[in-house]
């Protein structure tokens, strides 16, 4: 990287209080978001992608704890911001978000301009007058492809449909021109014609504003589309992280290469990986994945979740990816 | 909007029109001798015919309903046993005090039991919380009638800050006559004097009938606003940094307070027998008092004027809340 | 025992069950733990209106009698009454439930419409009327209290038996030939059972203050009667001088109509999961 990422996630450990006692959801998860770049976390269903996503923006339920790690954006660790420090500088101001359900996550009671606008005032740079905040929205809601802007701001959400809201809520993400979009499966909820376009505007609107992304996914294909970089999680744990070219085709994790494999478009009948997803309460030590893994060894259990530096801008969380960095290191020191 | 407003009133046509059919049945079909029964205990036989024949008794029951939906258009209930004056004069002397009574006691439950329920959902689980919780169940269970013996024992009786009894001080004359309202009525007419007067002889009864109304708002509203607190869309506004303030008075509230509105509607109700006692106590000259005294005394012309007037209150009141609860939730107007 | 844990942790609930314990066990005990058990009905009028002292902790009433005393028994009427009246409502209320809502017909219907009726009357209001007819009596006020509570009962068990009717086991009890009753009284009605008694607790407190406003206005019990409301109204000649007399009666109204309350707002939250969520 020439230039300092615009973000940075290392070591973050987050538990959460159930039940049935604690939850370690992330375990020495790392994440590198470079300005202008794309950035997608895929992984199946309770990975912990959504709620790393979220515990940037510093969003957690109140049971949950970040028991050590880092995340530093712009140069600042957020985690040493108070909650009132967050809201009032970074949360819809240099981060925007962009959940998952656009039916549930505009206020049913408000009309769109409302809500919109009073984002935009509170976040706004310097003092601006109502009228050109609303010029403005305007704008932004005709570069979101939502027809009659000015009508739309009188309306309320439920006349919208699953397009047309997760639509506005791209371009109240954008209003007050943040630096990074935080995008918690966004389509996930919409049909796939509603997707692909959904995906179209993501990529053009990056571009045009400058904004870089992460953009949280179970689905690689979508990050084939979408992302630049690819990291890839599994039961709390990054395990490979690099171009999605490189991930896609010649994944270096075993998982990563396990499920590419099984993908449908890739293998020739519905297999799966053999064994189960550990559960957060009950974590297996070392690399979650072992249990799995058909080359796992001894060596595994102990490691501690790090990603290694497996080809150029490549990481793995492996031990064969300390073997071969060994390997090399040995062969240039030969 | 207004297409709501119509179509909530047309609604109400058939409710009313039961009330008048069924109230027509019980006074002139039910009795063996409707004319007696109309006419109360102690009336002669002279008293009884002539009756009989001003209501037409001796008409076919199709005609004697057409001349009592004249009578109801008109307001003309007949004449109170018990004070010997028409039951609509008695009526529209006694029904401002009740009314100013019960809003006050309404205004004051909502105005503090939105803010506290508010306040106990967002520190949920903490001691505001519990406090409040148990002042909620407290409130109802308080009874009202010896709440207002201890109000004036303490505030009438030996503090002697608020005057004990009625409406108005014994040597006050009261403002002139424009809505009955005498807070409003004083300020409309410049009688300061009397507005001051008239608004230290309403805190104790007011706030004695706000009790029960003030515990089931504030536990509506906390229950209204823990739920939206899960909502989704609340986690968005967080994340999208919408600082705490506005957020929980503003954009939460708004979603929390349908139910407790709908139970402002079902406490007016409430407010109206719980008036009986109120009235009683602070010997406040309004139709709660007024009630009681006719089904003591059988006075049947005041009860039917009575039942049909509380019929039509409900029906406004219904249609009020249906009203407010539109505007603040537009799905609600949508579909009927 | 699981659900003995749960209630535990809810602290206004326990304070609601040992207040109900307490006021059942005063009414139980009461000639026995009552100082001056013989005022129920002796008078002693050199003792007229005394304040709180060491031998009567709430003070003498205008006749001189003990009222600490008085309040204890007192309680024995009060849960008399709420007992006779929800114990009565529910056995008219749950059956007539189950039928309207098992059958579909217009029996079912007819059922539904009259407990709308009677759930429109202001208990208040009908108590008065039946003062008026029959005589202010103790009996006027508890029936007039049965003939508006049966309804709540019937509404829930109504909407309980509709709900499990639909269930498959019904069906299939059906097909083996059971016959309605024993449907009804065998397995519906078990599974219905926790909303009746959280409506039956909660119908106790009521009841209670009801009954209290009626003593007031002379419309339920009658002099000597030990009834709290009764107590009140007698009280108001002699304030303010007489505070005692006013004020302990009331906060024992209020005690143990506040302990119904919490127990069953307690029972109400162990039982319907649905409902926990506003805790």
């Amino acid at each position: 990287m020439t230039a300092d990422p615009l973000l940075e996630v290392k070591n973050l450990r987050l538990s959460v209080r159930t039940d049935e006692g604690v939850a370690q959801i992330l375990d020495h998860v790392e994440l590198t978001v470079a300005r202008g770049q794309i950035t997608g976390v895929v992984g199946e269903s309770g990975c912990g992608k959504s709620t790393l996503a979220r515990a940037v923006l510093g969003i957690f339920p109140k049971a949950a704890r970040i028991e050590s790690g880092e995340i530093r954006f712009e140069g600042q660790d957020l985690l040493a911001l108070s909650d009132a420090d967050m809201t009032r500088l970074v949360r819809g101001r240099r981060i925007g978000f962009i959940p998952q359900d656009p039916y549930l996550a505009l206020n049913p009671v408000f009309k769109i301009g409302a809500q919109l606008l009073a984002a935009m005032r509170w976040h706004a740079a310097q003092p601006t007058s109502e009228a050109a905040r609303r010029a403005e929205l305007v704008g932004l809601l005709r570069r979101v492809q939502l027809p009659e802007p000015e009508a739309v701001l009188e309306r309320y959400p439920h006349q919208f449909s699953g397009g047309q809201r997760q639509r506005l809520l791209i371009a109240g993400a954008l209003a007050a021109r943040p630096a990074l979009l935080i995008a918690d499966e966004p389509t996930t909820a919409l049909d796939v014609t509603t997707q692909l376009e959904i995906l179209k505007l993501l990529q053009a609107l990056t571009q045009e504003f400058g904004v870089s992304m992460v953009f949280v996914t179970h689905d690689f294909g979508v990050v084939a589309e979408l992302c630049d970089v690819t990291t890839v999680m599994y039961a709390g744990q990054t395990v490979e992280t690099g171009p999605t070219g490189a991930v896609l085709a010649a994944p270096r994790h075993p998982y990563t290469q396990a499920l590419i494999a099984c993908h449908p478009d890739r293998a020739a009948a519905l297999i799966g990986i053999p064994g189960q997803v550990p559960s957060p309460l009950a974590p297996p030590p070392g690399c979650r994945f072992a249990p799995r893994c058909p080359t796992a060894a001894d060596v595994c259990r102990r490691r501690r979740s790090r990603l290694v530096a497996d080809a150029p801008a490549h990481g793995v969380n492996c031990r064969l990816a300390d073997e071969r960095l060994a390997a090399r290191q040995a062969g240039v020191d030969a | 909007m207004l297409g709501f407003v119509v179509r909530r009133l047309i609604l109400v046509i058939p409710s009313l029109a039961g009330l008048l059919v069924l109230t027509f049945f019980l006074i002139r079909v039910v009795p063996a001798d409707p004319a007696a029964a109309l006419a109360g205990e102690n009336a002669t036989p002279a008293q009884i015919a002539e009756i009989r024949h001003q209501y037409g008794f001796d008409q076919p029951l199709l005609v004697q309903f057409g001349v009592y939906l004249a009578q109801v258009a008109r307001l003309d209930f007949g004449e109170s046993a018990y004070s010997r004056r028409p039951v609509s004069v008695d009526i529209k002397q006694r029904l401002p005090a009740t009314l100013e009574l019960t809003l006050a006691a309404l205004i004051f439950a909502t105005a503090l039991g939105i803010p506290l329920g508010t306040l106990a959902a967002v520190y949920h689980n903490r001691w505001p919380d519990t406090v409040l919780r148990i002042l909620s169940v407290g409130g109802v269970a308080i009874a009202a009638f010896w709440f207002a013996i201890e109000l004036q024992l303490v505030f009438a009786m030996d503090l002697g800050w608020l005057p004990l009894r009625g409406r108005l001080s014994p040597g006050l004359a009261p403002p002139a006559l424009v809505t009955g309202f005498y807070l409003i009525d004083s300020l409309i007419t410049g009688r300061l004097d009397a507005f001051g007067d008239a608004l230290r002889h309403l805190i104790l009864p007011a706030f004695t009938l706000s009790l029960g109304g003030l515990a089931t708002i504030t536990r509506f509203t906390r229950a209204g606003v823990l739920d939206t607190l899960q909502k989704d869309f609340v986690t968005y506004e967080r994340a999208q940094g919408f600082p705490a303030g506005p957020l929980i008075w503003k954009f939460v509230l708004r979603n929390s307070v349908v139910a407790a509105i709908t139970q402002i509607g079902l406490l007016f109700g409430g407010l109206i027998a719980g008036a009986v006692v109120v009235e009683t106590i602070f010997d406040w000259p309004g139709i709660g008092f007024y009630t009681v005294q006719a089904i003591l005394t059988a006075d049947t012309k005041v009860m039917l004027a009575i039942t049909l007037l509380i019929g039509v209150i409900y029906a406004i009141v219904n249609i009020l809340v249906d009203v407010v609860n539109g505007l603040i939730d537009p799905r609600l107007r949508e579909n009927d | 025992m699981l659900i003995l844990v749960k209630f535990a942790k809810d602290k206004p609930a326990v304070l609601g069950a040992a207040i109900v314990l307490a006021v059942v066990a005063m009414a139980i005990l009461a000639p026995l733990i009552a100082p001056y058990p013989g005022d129920v009905a002796a008078s002693h009028l050199l003792q007229r209106l005394k304040p709180p002292s060491p031998e009567h902790p709430f003070g003498t009433d205008n006749l001189g009698r003990d009222i600490l005393s008085r309040v204890i028994l007192g309680a024995r009427g009060a849960l008399m009454i709420a007992l006779l009246v929800v114990g009565i409502s529910m056995a008219i209320g749950v059956p007539l439930g189950l039928i309207a809502g098992y059958q579909q017909g217009w029996l079912s219907q007819t059922i539904m419409r009259v407990t709308d009726i009677f759930l429109a009357v202001p208990q208040l209001i009908l108590a008065l009327a039946l003062a008026q007819l029959m005589g202010p009596s103790l009996e006027s006020a508890m029936l007039a209290l049965t003939l508006t509570y049966w309804p709540f009962f019937t509404r829930i068990v109504y909407a309980e038996t509709r709900r499990l009717a639909a269930a498959l086991f019904i069906d299939a009890l059906q097909c083996i030939g059971a016959g309605a009753p024993r449907i009804l009284f065998l397995h519906i009605l078990p599974n219905a059972i926790s909303p009746i008694i959280v409506r039956a607790t909660i119908g106790m407190g009521f009841t209670i203050l009801v009954a209290a406003v009626l003593g007031f206005l002379g419309m339920g019990a009658t002099p000597p009667d030990p009834d709290w409301g009764l107590a009140i109204a007698e009280s108001r000649q002699y304030l303010p001088e007489a505070w005692w007399f006013s004020t302990f009666p009331g906060l024992a109204i209020f005690l143990t109509v506040l302990g119904f309350n919490l127990l069953g707002d307690g029972l109400r939250d162990i039982v319907d999961p649905r409902l926990r969520r506003s805790r």
